[in-house]
């Protein structure tokens, strides 16, 4: 039962379209009328399903012809969101039918989620309910702005202009709160095809447009491509001799040539070419949708996660920021439970450590705050992340302005950010910045260093209590790595106490974490497998672990606690040994992380079979 | 033009994720019009490269033409080939005078579920359409399965934006559907654009007035009335025509496909 439109004229476009609405307000309706009466149906399919409904003594409904499910049928409602496919004068509309029962908000949601635009659906007979308010909430946060509002069942009020108006001053002063402006609110019936193709005599009082004529006229969203590029970066491929960055520009443009900033590392390079298969001449421009490839002219350390603008306009880089964030979890949402966060490309732990309020639908102004964000409620909370991450103002930038939150194994919340928070990194963040934007270099690169050493650039970190033997196994480690032909080098804090810090007394931390963060990064550049503890600081090892991460990014940071009763475990590294050592077995397991995690080549001596991408 | 552009953008942006999350990572390749622009894409989205194998699911019933240029492409490409099939059910005398929905569950839905176990790939991509029938049309890009392949489309994961399902227990898999979006209209568009290889003989009329508008097992697919001789006269065609795509495919009758894909069907 193919769904396309059947109509002559080539297509030119395309244009994502969600239909919203309470309930039983009649959306599947609307959906079956608009392709009955435009004649968008596969032949035979309405008179098949009108003998299937008099077959089971049941009254036609155009919502029918969607219901794809036995159980949908069954129960009269849509349980998830269907997409139909559907040509009008030049543009290919899929027109996405979301559920309005609440139970199945997160199907509408991800229907949504998708559209560029919404029909959002309102029983003219029982005016707004519940979830016309939360499905108009969801559309605003889930960045739909252009909105047209059928008022359904108009035949229901005797096509009054009195309920109309009023339906129409109520939900429009609401979306106003929003700041959506509703494109069109249009007085019709589905179920008597009035106003949805063919204008309706029965209501002299209206001159706008139908439902057919409004989805004409919902804009193409062309605005990103005139702000500045936002380009996060999806994968590093190394197929062949082309070391090509991919990824989908989700804001501005890119031509080759353009120096290109990596956020949060704030390591540059110029694009040297755009790859593509099957293009010829190769492309020398990309703009905001496109997915593309691009090469660098230098070797510097991009992953995925990273994203790369133009110098003049960086993202804002944090641990932390406010947002408005939607919950569709079984488990609600609580504070101090880990979550993923994704925000394009980019994962990280976070948790969730304030909750500001719960946004409720139906009084925005409520100021309800609980410990606890249940399924289908919206939360303005502050969300802390484990590493930086570079993000926008969900106000300035869509896609990089909102995030997911993965509970476990499943996608359970999105969010928009509303607000940059202050962290304690902010200060060093700007320094490595600025370092970086200025920082000289020669003409050998981290991936040559890598091939020659067998190695990449690392520190390996160790922290916990003192008097854990932390010194005695970072001696040991670097023993094993230089016996096998690494370049290691131990570098304990204290050895900077007499040099380097002779001028700084006891109670400047800042500044001697910051000169140690420094010297560390230094000798990353080098090449180096750097061996390191926080034994010089050990009542602020979380700042230090924190400092030296912003300082050295994007050179890994292997964090090892150790400690020797088993119960004080540090759940944050990467490695936690307790209890009695086996200093060999551990030794042994350090490197066996190390080569999981790309940093050691293995077999060392010949030619390394991880093939560098850095 | 525009708008076959954006839908490789999105195809594409599906495949990178899937190659990135996935490290048993599979695409089931059937010869036919769909199948084998995602196996373009892949080229596009991986510049020329295919880096997973490619799943053929051999019932043994196929039109002969589909294996001659199966192998031919496979050779020219490169591809990593995988052929799939019930060999238990064949010796068993397996076929569709047994019952349509009967034999493609023993001879493509068991021989994926076999093939899947034996090889232990834990995502797998296929070229399924919205538009093709009414299942397909509530997809996720991103749609899990469990132990036994089914699919539980009353509890399917939200799917916001451009984050997928790509976190699963162990022992569930991954069906990854990057032309959700595509009609059969713009898989034939875009065949014509990129001047994509794709079964000719099959596909277009040889003289005859008939021609395949979907391609699976012999005895169970029949060419429709058609003079379309050129991929402009099939856009042109499917302009008019008000037939729906998989009307010459007989498992699709009645409830059949519902039932199929409930239990891991593609």
């Amino acid at each position: 039962m193919a769904q396309q439109a059947q109509h002559p004229s080539p297509v030119h476009e395309q244009m994502n379209i969600v239909i919203v609405g309470h309930v039983d307000h009649g959306k599947s309706t609307l959906l079956g009328r608009l392709y009955a009466d435009t004649g968008s149906l596969p032949e035979g399919k309405l008179e098949k399903i009108q003998a299937i409904c008099r077959q089971q003594g049941k009254e036609f409904e155009y919502a029918f012809l969607f219901d794809a499910f036995l159980e949908e049928q069954q129960q009269g409602i849509t349980i998830d969101t269907a997409r139909t496919f559907f040509t009008w004068e030049g543009r290919q509309y899929i027109i996405i039918d979301a559920p309005g029962h609440k139970e199945f908000l997160k199907n509408m949601v991800s229907g949504a989620a998708r559209a560029e635009a919404a029909l959002l659906v309102i029983d003219a007979f029982e005016g707004v309910k519940d979830q016309s308010k939360r499905h108009g909430l969801l559309l605003s946060m889930l960045g739909v702005k252009q909105v047209a509002v059928v008022v359904n069942k108009m035949d229901l009020v005797r096509y009054r202009e009195d309920v109309f108006r009023g339906i129409e001053k109520e939900y429009g002063e609401f979306l106003a709160q929003l700041n959506i402006t509703p494109t069109y609110v249009i007085p019709a019936s589905a179920k008597e095809g009035v106003n949805i193709t063919r204008a309706a005599s029965q209501m002299p009082w209206y001159q706008g447009p139908t439902v057919l004529d409004s989805l004409a006229r919902f804009q193409r969203q062309t605005a990103r491509e005139d702000q500045p590029l936002r380009f996060p970066i999806q994968d590093v491929y190394k197929f062949d001799a082309r070391r090509i960055l991919v990824g989908r520009l989700t804001a501005g443009k890119l031509t080759v040539g353009d120096r290109l900033v990596f956020s949060p590392s704030n390591k540059s390079a110029h694009i040297q070419t755009i790859e593509a298969f099957n293009v010829d001449p190769p492309p020398m421009h990309a703009v905001a949708g496109q997915s593309v490839g691009i090469t660098l002219d230098e070797q510097i350390f991009v992953e995925r996660g990273q994203i790369a603008t133009h110098p003049e306009s960086v993202p804002l880089v944090s641990t932390s920021f406010r947002a408005h964030v939607f919950w569709l979890g079984q488990r609600p949402l609580e504070m101090k439970r880990p979550y993923l966060l994704r925000l394009t490309t980019r994962e990280t732990p976070c948790e969730v450590i304030e909750i500001h309020r719960i946004v409720d639908a139906n009084n925005l102004d409520d100021h309800t705050t609980r410990a606890l964000v249940h399924r289908n409620e919206v939360a303005d909370v502050t969300l802390k992340t484990k590493w930086p991450i570079a993000f926008d103002l969900y106000a300035d930038f869509e896609a990089t302005g909102r995030f997911v939150l993965v509970d476990q194994y499943d996608v359970s919340g999105g969010g928009i950010i509303t607000a940059f928070v202050h962290d304690e990194q902010e200060e060093l963040r700007h320094e490595a910045r600025m370092r970086e934007s200025t920082w000289i270099t020669g003409n050998v690169g981290p991936e040559e260093r890598a091939q020659h050493y067998g190695h990449r650039a690392a520190v390996v970190l160790f922290t916990g209590p003192d008097a854990a033997a932390k010194a005695f196994l970072a001696k040991k480690l670097e023993s094993v790595l230089v016996a096998e032909g690494r370049h290691a080098y131990l570098l304990d804090p204290l050895n900077l106490r007499r040099g380097l810090d002779s001028d700084l007394g006891d109670t400047d931390t800042h500044e001697t974490v910051r000169r140690f963060g420094e010297v560390v990064r230094l000798l990353a550049d080098t090449g180096l497998l750097i061996i390191t503890s926080t034994n010089a600081f050990s009542s602020t090892a979380d700042h230090v672990v924190q400092a030296i991460h912003t300082l050295v990014d994007p050179v890994p940071v292997i964090t090892i606690y150790m400690t020797k009763s088993s119960e004080r475990l540090q759940p944050d590294a990467d490695l936690v040994f307790a209890g009695p050592e086996d200093f060999d077995e551990r030794v042994h397991e350090i490197l066996a992380f190390l080569k999981r995690k790309g940093i050691l080549a293995d077999p060392l001596g010949l030619r390394p079979s991880f093939q560098f991408s850095i | 033009m525009k708008h076959l552009r954006q839908l490789e953008d999105q195809s594409v942006y599906i495949l990178r994720e899937a190659y990135k999350h996935f490290d048993h990572l599979a695409m089931l390749w059937s010869m036919g019009k769909d199948s084998t622009v995602l196996l373009w894409l892949a080229r596009k989205a991986f510049f020329g490269h295919v880096p997973f194998p490619l799943i053929h699911i051999d019932t043994s019933y196929k039109i002969p033409e589909m294996i001659e240029y199966r192998d031919r492409l496979a050779r020219e490409w490169r591809l990593n080939l995988v052929i799939g099939q019930n060999q238990e059910a064949l010796a068993q005398g397996m076929n569709y005078t047994k019952g349509r929905v009967e034999c493609c569950t023993a001879l493509k839905t068991q021989a994926l579920k076999q093939v899947m176990e034996e090889k232990g790939y834990t995502g797998l991509i296929l070229g399924v359409r919205a538009d093709e029938e009414g299942t397909r049309a509530k997809e996720r890009y991103f749609s899990p399965r469990d132990k036994n392949s089914e699919w539980d489309f009353r509890d399917q994961p939200p799917e916001l934006w451009d984050q997928y399902k790509t976190t699963f227990p162990p022992g569930t898999h991954i069906r990854i559907h990057p032309l959700l979006d595509w009609t059969e209209i713009n898989i034939w568009e875009y065949i014509k654009l990129e001047n994509i290889p794709f079964l000719e003989s099959l596909y277009l009329d040889q003289g005859s007035g008939t021609r395949y508008r979907s391609l699976g097992c012999a005895p169970c697919t029949f060419p429709i009335q058609s003079t379309a001789k050129t991929v402009d006269d099939i856009i042109a065609e499917l302009r008019q025509s008000n037939i729906a795509e998989r009307a010459g495919r007989a498992q699709d009758a009645g409830r059949g496909m519902e039932l199929l894909r409930k239990e891991g069907y593609m």
